[in-house]
């Protein structure tokens, strides 16, 4: 199964806090990334934390930020990366 | 709740905290109704227990030697780790990154503490610290820098945050002066915070 995006592609994580249980930390929320790495489709969390089959399986990302983008006062290099892992629908073309 | 579990070979010498109370009633149900055994819980403690960071060790101390097996284990790192007869845990996936001069990584998990048990054994309690944790995301320099280890600015800095099915396991930087040692040699030189990307391997004079 081919996801909807490839390395290099850029990507804006989506806002919002569905009831339950996700694992898009707020802090990556609404940022705009790169996907550096394919994954591969794994089960839904959302669904397998509540007994769920997570089916249909989400391609899922590693999605690397520029820190400097992250945190507007970030005091390190501006080189340096924050990388994530983000499920394909947690994220939208930017 | 069953009064009986401190007669239970698990059972804690101090009060139970409610968390140990969660797990006792858990635990206790899953057997009851027979959905696990006690021999099988039991198991499975033994098996997580019998996990260190030696078997990561010598994953790494492999890549160190053997440019082609790095090479595998960058690609595909369940399957490389099998060659060296590691049986990792079915569910997680595994993925090795690699330190070198000019890119440096640190994996943390933000939510909650996912971390290569198979290779590594239980994490450190300040892995799953809420410090660690909201730290190191926002000031991996300064953490790090906490930790002993001071990265130059020349030095790109990735932090994993390792929130899925995921788990990462950070190739440190072969130090200088071990080009004749054994794959052994350099295996004690590799730690657990080397691999999760606080530290740097042990060069061999501070051994």
């Amino acid at each position: 199964m081919n996801g909807r995006f490839k390395p290099g592609d850029r990507v804006r994580v989506r806002v919002g806090s569905p009831p339950g249980h996700f694992r898009t930390p707020g802090y990556i929320q609404g940022k705009i990334g790169a996907v550096e790495r394919v994954h591969g489709v794994y089960r839904n969390p959302e669904s397998l934390a509540y007994g769920g089959d997570g089916l249909p399986k989400q391609p899922l990302y590693l999605v690397r930020f520029p820190q400097s983008h992250v945190w507007r006062t970030y005091a390190g290099a501006a080189h340096d990366q924050l990388l994530m892992d983000i499920y394909e629908h947690w994220l939208e073309p930017a | 709740m069953r009064e009986d579990h401190h007669d239970k070979p698990h059972a804690p010498d101090h009060p139970m905290t409610e968390f140990e109370w969660r797990v006792e009633a858990v635990q206790t149900l899953l057997i009851e109704k027979g959905i696990l055994t006690a021999d099988e819980v039991r198991r499975q403690v033994e098996e997580m227990d019998s996990r260190s960071p030696t078997l990561g060790a010598n994953v790494i101390a492999r890549a160190w030697v053997d440019p082609a097996f790095k090479s595998r284990l960058l690609a595909n790192a369940k399957s490389a780790i099998l060659e060296l007869g590691i049986d990792f845990e079915q569910e997680a996936t595994l993925v090795a990154v690699e330190n070198t001069d000019t890119v440096h990584h640190a994996v943390v998990c933000t939510l909650c503490s996912c971390y290569p048990r198979g290779l590594l054994g239980y994490p450190p309690d300040w892995y799953k610290s809420l410090n660690y944790r909201s730290r190191v995301v926002v000031d991996p320099r300064g953490v790090l820098r906490e930790f002993g280890l001071e990265l130059p600015p020349d030095v790109e800095v990735r932090v994993l945050d390792s929130t899925a099915d995921m788990r990462y396991l950070v190739i440190p930087v072969r130090p200088a002066g071990t080009e004749g040692m054994s794959e052994q040699e350099l295996a004690s030189l590799v730690t657990r915070d080397s691999m999760i990307g606080v530290a740097q391997a042990r060069t061999p004079a501070l051994r």
